[in-house]
């Protein structure tokens, strides 16, 4: 499985910093995620924008589950918006959407941020 | 096919299918089958216990093999490595995304009787989620890679916190260091398979101290606690068996 690279742009959005993925989220995505989470750890919310995920595999979840690991340690909420069908199923098989809430809408992750 | 259609496809293969249930096919006449039938996919980030990243690692030095035969072997024959006190009830096709194995493993002096689901797969790794009342909630993940010195490595490595208190206490008294001799005993075996004598190694990073409290009553679904009580009633079962009717 050939693994592609992660961009990520971080973005302020009212009390939340929206963090924009663009491309994979694999086990090697781990110092690209961590770091924009850093430049978006003074907000009270984060908001996951993966309209631009192209693929994730299990690594990718692991990277998911230690970025709310921080979050909460910061008292931080994780939301999400942008999930392909596919992804958002993932999230109800692992029962990650019942950490992380999924909206469809940047409009609306950012309301209930 | 387009870049859309090629990426449906893929998620597709690699990923388990939506399930909101575990359910267990044919099994084995010898296996206690307790605790997964009907259970949810215990929570990705639930659980009770401190979060462990641990990451079990053999070098296959000398091996001419690459991280793809790794694991397509390693697909294969999956329970043929485990220890023989500790029994995995696969499929008898290679791993596969949504499969579901019973698992018969001692923990304590007690068959536990658990289960696991294939979460994904693909050539380089699977991954593996619990059913709720197993020893832990989280993933672990069987790969394989290439390391800088251009040698082939296998490796287990689990995100993982204990479901209740009870799998908490069982860690610190002895927990750790059961599971640690399984995994070590599994890459060991797998590196013999390749004809590499070799010692994995072992490391365990805190992913989170906190303890959440708020799971605690997880314990209702304990699955060691659930198979020590159906060991205890087996005299009794088989005293009522010629008492019991059939049909």
């Amino acid at each position: 499985m050939t693994q592609g690279t992660l961009n990520l742009d971080v973005r302020q959005a009212g009390n939340a910093s929206i963090l924009d993925v663009q491309g994979d989220i694999t086990a090697a995505s781990e110092q690209t995620l961590m770091d924009a989470y850093t430049q978006a750890s003074g907000a009270k919310s984060i908001i996951l924008n993966f309209s631009g995920l192209e693929y994730m595999n299990s690594g990718g979840i692991g990277l998911l589950v230690t970025l709310l690991v921080r979050a909460n340690r910061q008292k931080q909420k994780l939301l999400a918006f942008g999930l392909t069908e596919h992804y958002k199923q993932i999230f109800e098989l692992t029962r990650l959407d019942e950490a992380i809430t999924i909206h469809d809408s940047e409009q609306d992750a950012v309301a209930s941020a | 096919m387009s870049d859309a259609e090629a990426r449906k496809s893929r998620d597709e293969a690699y990923w388990a299918k939506p399930m909101d249930q575990f359910h267990v096919g044919e099994v084995p006449a010898e296996a206690v089958n307790l605790n997964v039938e009907g259970r949810r996919v215990a929570a990705m980030a639930g659980g009770f216990g401190r979060m462990f990243q641990v990451t079990y690692k053999i070098r296959l030095d000398g091996a001419d093999v690459t991280p793809q035969d790794v694991v397509r072997v390693w697909k294969e024959r999956f329970a043929s490595f485990w220890p023989r006190k500790n029994k995995f009830f696969g499929s008898t096709q290679p791993i596969a995304p949504g499969d579901v194995a019973l698992l018969n493993v001692k923990t304590g002096g007690v068959k536990t009787s658990t289960g696991i689901l294939v979460l994904y797969a693909d050539d380089e790794s699977f991954s593996f989620m619990t059913p709720e009342g197993h020893m832990f909630n989280g993933m672990i993940t069987f790969s394989a890679f290439t390391d800088q010195g251009g040698v082939t490595n296998a490796q287990v490595q689990g995100l993982i916190r204990a479901q209740d208190p009870m799998y908490e206490v069982g860690m610190m008294l002895g927990g750790k260091g059961a599971e640690d001799r399984m995994w070590l005993h599994v890459l060991k075996q797998l590196a013999a398979y390749f004809g590499v004598e070799a010692r994995a190694t072992v490391q365990r990073v805190v992913v989170d101290r906190k303890r959440q409290w708020e799971h605690w009553r997880n314990i209702k679904k304990n699955a060691a606690m659930r198979s020590g009580l159906h060991m205890a009633g087996a005299p009794i079962r088989a005293l009522r068996k010629p008492f019991t009717r059939h049909g």
